[in-house]
């Protein structure tokens, strides 16, 4: 296993102050450069000596890239916005709740004012056979360690394993997908929006990324459009712990009713794959039905289909069905 | 240039694990410069082609043949065009991501590579009961054709052997595509065992980690080698002087002018009416 130094191996820092110049060293020095935002997934790689890039680029001076301002009725949110400065904006907790309350169930209270929401989306998986530098899938290897019979797997993934089962560990990602938020890349070669449901990568599509960000690219913003401001949310994480603990799964969806039926739903579940998984079936089978008990247990159902539990996460087929079903029922708000 | 990939496994043993894809650029260049390159050869060489005279007065020695001549049976072009689609599946699933083209290829390859597998067992058996099993072959018997073929390439007007049932350049293709091919296949059939499908029950421990890194490293290499192997093979498919063969396994016959010009009759023996019944 992976043990903490406290000296991290050495690499060449540099410290932007523009977003241009952040791109402008990713173009150069990629796929030797590590972008650090807050540092919280960094300087465990950095210190467990797993990864070890030539060229660290600290974007913590890129003034650019952080803030929420309005755009087109919903909000831009730099990427370098922290976790903290979310969950404290009074617009995005009036329109859009739902982040900030998966912000608010980010780690603790320290790390959510040094993390920032460009991070806590692009993190990567906290499998800790992966995380303790064994030559698995995902550090480019050929095997999964944690999907043999003797694996401890109790977090791992119910849903998507192709190969490897390590699981998204975001709890804003499911809440940006829910929200029908843009991704912005930058790159030397340009800018690029992506579909948060599109920026979340599965390992059957690149079992060493995450997301679809290339090496040279960087996430800049994330927008929100106005399409869900002001609907019902739902968002509940489970973990072992209640602060400072990644979910073991979360929910979240936004919901609009008309005559007391749902007229429209986006559903998302996290922790249960590599990627927040976005529950259409579920959707298309809830909307134009009642907030009942009958929908509820109907979505849950629908939600677990082709679940496939490994030996230590069975637990999670029940949890991410009562889950959904919690969601369908949600707060009481119409 | 690393040639293959090293990993460490949880005993902290160095063990193999692929192959650099750097090598997947290099046979896809190689493939490519060995098209120009022959492609230049024939432009601006003095190869010879026999006399149509020669052919002019096997025709009339000949005349009793059929006017088509049944090359390849439907079984057995059934095979080649089911291979060919299965390996062009398997290699856009295994190289396009390696080219950035991502997406969910998994699924893809292994049931490409399942009908591969099943089309070359199909294949062994066919070849085995129903063809000439060793017209395909190559061996010592083939080094007055190869000598012949030389010559003629490099401009001399020299008599010699013609081929049998398939020309000498097919056969040595048909000798390295069966050792790339079994390979892939073989250890492509055993890394099934890591993946979840609903044929085989997962079991990673099958082999050892140092077995599984040569395995890996095995059916890497021949997939690499197919890149250039398969450019090699579309472009004669589609050269203007090949292109009988191409539609000879397309149609299944030949005509009799093309079997008496390019074949040897003493070596691919063709009776005036093909046996019935035959697959």
């Amino acid at each position: 296993m992976a043990v903490i130094h406290d000296v991290m191996p050495a690499f060449e820092l540099f410290q932007p102050e523009s977003t241009a110049d952040a791109v402008a060293l990713l173009g150069r020095y990629s796929p030797d450069a590590w972008v650090m935002a807050g540092g919280m997934d960094s300087f465990d790689w950095l210190k467990d000596r797993i990864k070890r890039p030539s060229v660290v680029i600290d974007l913590s001076r890129v003034a650019e890239l952080r803030g929420i301002k309005e755009r087109d009725g919903g909000l831009e949110m730099g990427a370098a916005t922290t976790l903290t400065e979310i969950v404290r904006n009074p617009q995005v907790r009036e329109k859009f709740g739902i982040l900030a309350e998966a912000a608010e169930l980010v780690a603790s209270p320290q790390i959510r004012n040094q993390g920032t929401v460009g991070g806590n989306v692009s993190q990567d998986t906290r499998c800790w056979y992966y995380r303790a530098g064994w030559s698995c899938y995902r550090a480019g290897g050929n095997i999964c360690y944690a999907d043999t019979p003797t694996a401890v797997n109790r977090e791992h993934a119910i849903l998507g394993a192709d190969r490897c089962v390590a699981v998204n560990p975001s709890d804003t990602a499911p809440a940006l997908v829910a929200l029908d938020a843009q991704m912005v890349i930058r790159s030397a070669r340009g800018e690029r929006v992506v579909e948060a449901e599109d920026f979340f990568i599965g390992p059957g599509t690149d079992i060493t990324r995450m997301t679809v960000l290339a090496p040279d690219e960087l996430l800049t913003a994330i927008r929100i459009p106005a399409t869900w401001a002001g609907a019902v949310f739902y968002f509940e994480k489970v973990r072992d712990r209640n602060v400072w603990d990644f979910p073991l799964l979360n929910v979240a969806s936004a919901t609009s009713y008309a005559g007391g039926r749902i007229e429209r739903i986006r559903m998302v579940v996290n922790a249960a794959a590599a990627r927040p998984l976005r529950l259409h079936a579920v959707e298309a089978a809830v909307v134009g039905q009642p907030r009942s008990e009958e929908t509820a247990e109907r979505a849950g159902q629908i939600a677990i289909e082709g679940a496939q539990a490994l030996r230590y996460n069975a637990y999670k087929v029940p949890l991410m069905r009562n889950l959904v079903k919690r969601a369908i029922r949600g707060n009481g708000d119409t | 240039m690393d040639f293959v990939k090293w990993g460490l496994n949880p005993w902290g043993e160095s063990i193999l694990t692929h192959v650099s894809w750097t090598l997947f650029w290099a046979s896809l260049v190689a493939g490519l410069m060995f098209l120009v390159a022959h492609g230049s050869y024939m432009l601006l060489s003095a190869h010879r082609k026999r006399p149509a005279t020669e052919t002019d007065r096997l025709e009339a020695t000949f005349a009793s043949l059929p006017e088509r001549i049944e090359r390849h049976s439907l079984m057995a072009r059934l095979f080649h065009w089911v291979m060919a689609a299965s390996m062009f599946v398997l290699l856009f699933t295994a190289f396009l991501p390696v080219a950035g083209v991502k997406f969910p290829w998994v699924t893809w390859h292994w049931v490409a590579g399942l009908v591969l597998t099943g089309s070359i067992v199909f294949h062994i058996v066919h070849a085995s009961v129903w063809l000439d099993f060793w017209s395909i072959w190559v061996g010592p018997k083939d080094m007055p054709e190869l000598k012949a073929e030389l010559m003629r390439e490099l401009g001399r007007e020299v008599p010699g052997p013609k081929s049998g049932k398939y020309p000498l350049g097919n056969r040595l293709y048909h000798t390295a595509i069966v050792v790339t091919a079994l390979g892939a296949a073989t250890t492509g059939v055993l890394m099934m065992s890591r993946v979840r499908t609903p044929i085989f029950t997962r079991n990673p421990y099958l082999l050892s980690d140092a077995t599984w890194g040569v395995t890996y490293v095995a059916h890497g290499l021949a997939g690499v080698a197919l890149v250039g192997l398969v450019i090699a093979h579309v472009y004669f498919a589609i050269r203007p002087e090949k292109w009988w063969i191409t539609k000879g396994m397309i149609l299944g016959w030949i005509t009799r002018r093309q079997y008496l010009e390019h074949h040897e009759p003493e070596r691919w023996r063709v009776t005036a009416n093909p046996p019935a019944g035959r697959p």
